[in-house]
């Protein structure tokens, strides 16, 4: 461990650690443009020069590494003068065009300028204009304020895994392109945004929206999938208008992806705003509150509670599916699920967890990934993959379609007999698997939200137990899912009771006349229409599947509109704030459930968030352990029988649209459209080409 | 004046046969392992002993430079790397030995590579010198097939092999740490230093990256030994070098010469004398096209090594010694200098892409007189923000010029800037 001087204030840092690092860690802040923490040091903006002994220069701080003895100065005459130099530098060729910048009151050239800038310019030549760039329909670009820290284009190559950011021309005439005017083929593309120091790329939809002073931020958790990604929603008035990371080491760390960040557009769009009403000419009408909720009690109270039923949505917040399963419970009916799915999840904790934690996929020196797209169902995971792989050349074998994963991974094929063959030790990755001292695998929905789903589960069981997956403090066993609702509504115990009925036993008695009422709690991933025959309540915030077939329609919040609390894939207990209220008549989803239950005369046992939250406490304690996760014990589940021979496929056909929130999102629709368009083009011209 | 007995480049005109059969004839490859017998370190200790300091323009030691190469090969291998990138403006040695005495340069890989236990050599040619990359490919060829180069280098039982690599025609990729990155198939630009290559070079295995003439010259220094060659010019400015003598000269032409020979003896001796006689002489850019320029008051008395011209504000660098009379535009030809550092900036770090623009801006004013005369004052505030601020040395390289200009002819410039405004106050009166 080197130890230095800065300033005269002695310090020691870890190996490996830069100067930079050493001075941060003397408390002094060094100003920069092109350094980043989790991207590789380019070096080029030269802002952190420091003074060190014996070098006749000033060196970069943030590319010298760290040595025993250095005596660094950042407080000299000639460090103030080099970069003042440098902030001069930058600013010749910037347009300096602040009030009409998106980036203004949150740009680090403006920032540092007021440090190192001079109150006017010496620069009598005309400045560089630069012909912007087409990025797709999320980046906005502005490519005359670019100052070429290039920490776009070592995002893309580095985190993303997509080589169509980069740099060309030189000199003064360098300019930074995706080459081809194509948007950046990555569900991460948006975090160049944020990486940028200036303005030069900013948000397309929210161009000119607001200034970052006007709007009150509130810390959220995403429901966009299920990493629990720590996100931050920027609010003003009634509208929610960005989405930014915030940031979490063991989870997002500071990405998250571009369903995260823009999906939010649809929260205005198709919203339900006030109870409805199916009237006899079969159409919805607008209907009061006392109306919607008397004709939900009245049909609830002539039920019997083998034919009624709920299903909750893959976005819920725990609290609510707490309160509806308090409600059916106190109803005397099991038949609830939170698996719209049908996936064969549930009951040992350890069978439905991402056991390693995310965070432990960097330890992970071998994976198998079964039935699962991580690129598109957990991008911001993926990312960590790749930075495994890329350091460690980390050895993945995928069971499933083929796909780009931004790393190489082996096809195993799409025939779930390899995992028998994985388990007997014949299959060519079994011996990777065995040799591997921290091995992982990742099983998803893909092959688990089937008929068999069960077995395969099981199976992974054996393999997992065959290879050392759980071995000491070590569980490799992971199984990532898609809904952020899933694992909060396990962990409630949201399945059904003895002789209830789970989605695929809803469905048949729906369709065979025994089921009188089925309530959906935000659950529009499901066959709808096969419901038809019950009378169905939709509780929710979008007029999606669920809604077109509702009797009544009783109208929530969506996730940034009320407090909850999320359960990640890991079994991370996270807490989400309220950034907006809820649109129209709509209400937060546990008081529209504890209305309904007084109008029945149930007693719940809690009348506010607070009581409802300690009840919640009392029957599942680890709700209470905000950011912690309570480790699962590793036991026998899944199950014994027949695997059959369908394709092992992935739990999402794309990523930009994938629930009620991103199909309403105008920006997703674009995204998929400049998708699509770029591969035509790309197929075309691979046509021409042959 | 140098002895024809103790030069090294006997054919460097051409009047010979470049090829193997005519180097042979002139003493190269002869008892080549037996230079070896010395040993790797032997070798080095030799190169320090001579005095020999890097001929690419920075004068760094070259057997200190071999000795910072790793004493054992670990996992990685040792690499050598030739530059052939030769572009600086005013120098054109390295281009002579290619197409002239390509032999010495292969011997040089081979006893070089030998020193720093490599077994293979990577020559970056210019990618402009097609006729050079023919013939040094040729003579490669020829190499091999008398198995001078191969399993069996020359019979010294150690591997060896040469791979000519031809550049694109960057300036930058002269840098040697860009010239790696070129090599390696990546957009040539400079790389942060530490690691230095000797650490971390090519594909991150130890790496030298040496002038042509370095390399040339090290088999006549170990077959005449170390002391002959210290023996001439003076301390610590041994041996002899290849000057280059362009521009307003009688007979332009390269020439090896002693260091540390007069300036006016070597215009006079060997290019004929500045056009027009020694008093017709402006200045003299000493060391191709980045070094500052000396007006003839210091050109008198200066003579050609490292020490002296460093003392006297500017450098050898590659001794591309650029000679300009009086009927020279000074600060034009300075201006057309900063436009070629401001095409070739390779825009990676911010006071070179930047700096190297406005510099050239500000002197193509200069050149009409456009400017005001504290304009002058922010040139030179500019040269030094750009100075000794960057990645590579460019970014000085660009700024030296200017600062030379500035400070031995301030007053032409300040006599332009004043006519310009006469002018165009009697235009605007009239």
């Amino acid at each position: 461990m080197p130890k230095l001087t800065v300033n005269g204030i002695e310090v020691e840092v870890e190996d490996g650690a830069t100067v930079l690092h050493a001075c941060e860690e003397a408390g002094v802040e060094i100003p920069r443009f092109c350094y980043h923490d989790r991207l590789s040091i380019a070096g080029n903006c030269r802002m952190c020069l420091v003074d060190m002994e014996r070098a006749p220069k000033p060196v970069a701080s943030c590319a010298m590494p760290a040595g025993d003895g250095m005596v660094v100065r950042t407080d000299t005459d000639r460090v103030t003068k080099a970069r003042e130099g440098v902030m001069e530098f930058l600013l010749i060729n910037h347009p300096l065009d602040c009030p009409i910048c998106d980036q203004g009151g949150e740009c680090d050239l403006q920032d540092q300028a007021m440090g190192y800038g001079f109150d006017s310019s010496r620069y009598e030549e005309n400045k560089r204009a630069v012909e912007d760039k087409h990025m797709g329909p999320l980046i906005s670009t502005t490519m005359t304020r670019c100052i070429h820290c290039t920490r776009c284009v070592r995002f893309a190559t580095e985190v993303a895994g997509v080589p169509e950011l980069g740099a060309i021309g030189r000199g003064e005439s360098m300019e930074i392109t995706t080459y081809l005017e194509k948007s950046l083929a990555s569900e991460l593309s948006a975090n160049v945004i944020d990486l940028c120091p200036v303005g030069a790329l900013t948000s397309k939809p929210y161009a000119f929206t607001a200034r970052p002073w006007e709007l009150n931020k509130t810390e959220s958790i995403d429901v966009m999938d299920a990493v629990g990604s720590n996100i931050r929603v920027d609010a003003r008035g009634a509208q929610a208008l960005r989405v930014l990371p915030r940031l979490h080491e063991d989870i997002n760390e500071e990405w998250i992806s571009d369903k995260t960040r823009y999906a939010i557009d649809g929260l205005r769009r198709q919203r339900l705003d006030k109870p409805y009403i199916r009237g006899r000419d079969g159409n919805l009408a607008p209907a009061s509150w006392d109306d919607a909720l008397g004709m939900v009690a009245t049909r609830l109270k002539k039920a019997k509670p083998a034919a009624m039923a709920a299903i909750t949505g893959d976005q819920c917040d725990v609290e609510s599916m707490f309160a509806l399963k308090r409600l059916f419970d106190k109803l005397g009916s099991g038949n609830v699920d939170c698996r719209q799915d049908g996936a064969a999840v549930g009951g040992v904790r350890a069978g439905y967890l991402f056991n390693s934690t995310i965070a432990g996929i960097d330890d992970a020196d071998a994976l198998l990934i079964i039935g699962s797209n991580p690129r598109i169902e957990a991008a911001v995971l993926n990312a960590r993959i790749r930075r495994n792989w890329l350091a460690t050349r980390l050895p993945v074998g995928v069971v499933g379609p083929q796909m780009d994963l931004t790393y190489d991974a082996e096809n195993l094929g799409e025939d779930p007999a390899i995992l028998a063959s994985i388990m007997s030790g014949k299959a060519k990755f079994a011996g990777k698997l065995k040799k591997a001292k921290r091995p992982m695998i990742i099983i998803g929905m893909g092959a688990l939200a089937r008929s068999d789903g069960a077995a395969i589960l099981g199976m992974a069981h054996q393999i997992a137990d065959t290879y050392g997956v759980v071995a000491g403090d070590w569980n490799g066993f992971n199984v990532l899912h898609t809904a952020a609702a899933r694992v909060g509504g396990l962990d409630l115990g949201l399945t059904p009771g003895r002789g209830g009925l789970d989605v695929a036993g809803m469905y048949k008695a729906a369709e065979g006349g025994k089921l009188d009422v089925v309530w959906l709690h935000a659950a529009d991933e499901i066959d709808a229409e096969r419901l038809k025959n019950a009378f169905v309540i939709y509780q929710g915030h979008h007029g999606d599947r669920g809604a077109h077939v509702a009797d009544v329609i009783l109208p929530g919040a969506a996730y940034t509109e009320k407090d909850g609390i999320y359960v990640n894939t890991e079994g991370r207990v996270q807490y989400a704030g309220r950034a907006t209220f809820p649109p129209g008549e709509a209400r937060e989803d546990w008081t529209i459930i504890r209305a309904l239950a007084g109008r029945m005369g149930i007693n719940l046992g809690f009348d506010s968030l607070g009581e409802l939250r300690e009840e919640l406490y009392e029957t599942v304690p680890h709700f209470a352990d905000q950011d912690a996760i309570r480790p699962a014990r590793w036991a026998k589940f899944g199950g014994r029988g027949k695997i059959n021979s369908a394709s092992v496929t992935t739990a999402l056909d794309g990523f930009y649209m994938t629930c009620a929130v991103s199909r309403a999102s105008e920006t997703m629709g674009q995204c998929l459209m400049a998708m699509q368009a770029d591969r035509a083009q790309a197929d075309s011209a691979q046509d021409a080409a042959e | 004046m140098l002895k024809d007995t103790d030069r090294i480049f006997t054919n460097l005109y051409g009047w010979m046969d470049p090829g193997l059969a005519g180097a042979k004839k002139r003493g190269d490859w002869q008892n080549t392992a037996k230079l070896l017998q010395l040993g790797h370190d032997g070798i080095v200790e030799q190169i320090k002993a001579s005095g020999l300091r890097g001929r690419g323009g920075a004068g760094f030691p070259t057997g200190l430079k071999w000795s910072f190469m790793p004493k054992e090969v670990g996992a990685r291998p040792h690499y050598l790397v030739v530059n052939a990138d030769e572009s600086e403006p005013g120098t054109c040695k390295d281009r002579d030995i290619i197409r002239h005495e390509p032999h010495k340069l292969l011997e040089g890989c081979v006893v070089a590579g030998f020193a720093m236990r490599a077994h293979a050599a990577y020559i970056y040619i210019r990618g402009e010198f097609v006729n050079e990359a023919r013939r040094l490919q040729a003579a490669i060829d020829e190499a091999y097939d008398a198995g001078l180069l191969g399993d069996n280098a020359a019979k010294s039982g150690w591997k060896f092999d040469i791979y000519l690599h031809r550049g694109a025609g960057a300036y930058i990729c002269g840098e040697e740490t860009a010239l790696i990155e070129s090599l390696e198939g990546k957009k040539g630009q400079p790389r942060l230093k530490p690691p230095f290559p000797a650490g971390a070079g090519l594909y991150g295995c130890p790496t030298t990256v040496n002038n042509v003439e370095s390399i040339a010259v090290t088999p006549t220094i170990l077959r005449r030994g170390a002391d002959w060659f210290s023996g001439l010019g003076k301390e610590n400015n041994t041996g002899t070098k290849l000057f280059c003598i362009s521009g307003h000269v009688n007979r332009p032409c390269n020439v090896e010469e002693e260091m540390g020979i007069p300036l006016r003896e070597l215009i006079e001796k060997h290019a004929g004398g500045v056009r027009g006689g020694w008093d017709n002489l402006l200045a003299v850019i000493p060391g191709g096209s980045s070094t500052p320029l000396m007006p003839q008051a210091v050109c008198n008395t200066m003579t050609m090594d490292f020490d002296a011209l460093k003392e006297a504000g500017t450098g050898l660098g590659t001794a591309g010694v650029i000679v300009m009379d009086k009927s020279t535009d000074i600060v034009k030809a300075i201006a057309r200098l900063s436009y070629f550092y401001k095409h070739e900036s390779c825009g990676q770090c911010t006071p070179c892409r930047e700096g190297t623009g406005w510099m050239w801006r500000m002197m193509e004013r200069l050149v009409r007189g456009d400017a005001e005369i504290h304009e002058i004052e922010t040139l030179e505030q500019v040269t030094r923000q750009v100075e000794g601020h960057t990645i590579c040395a460019l970014g000085d390289a660009a700024a030296w010029p200017i600062q030379g200009l500035i400070k031995h002819f301030r007053p032409e410039i300040e006599r332009r800037i004043n006519a310009h405004r006469t002018a165009v106050a009697v235009e605007a009166a009239e």
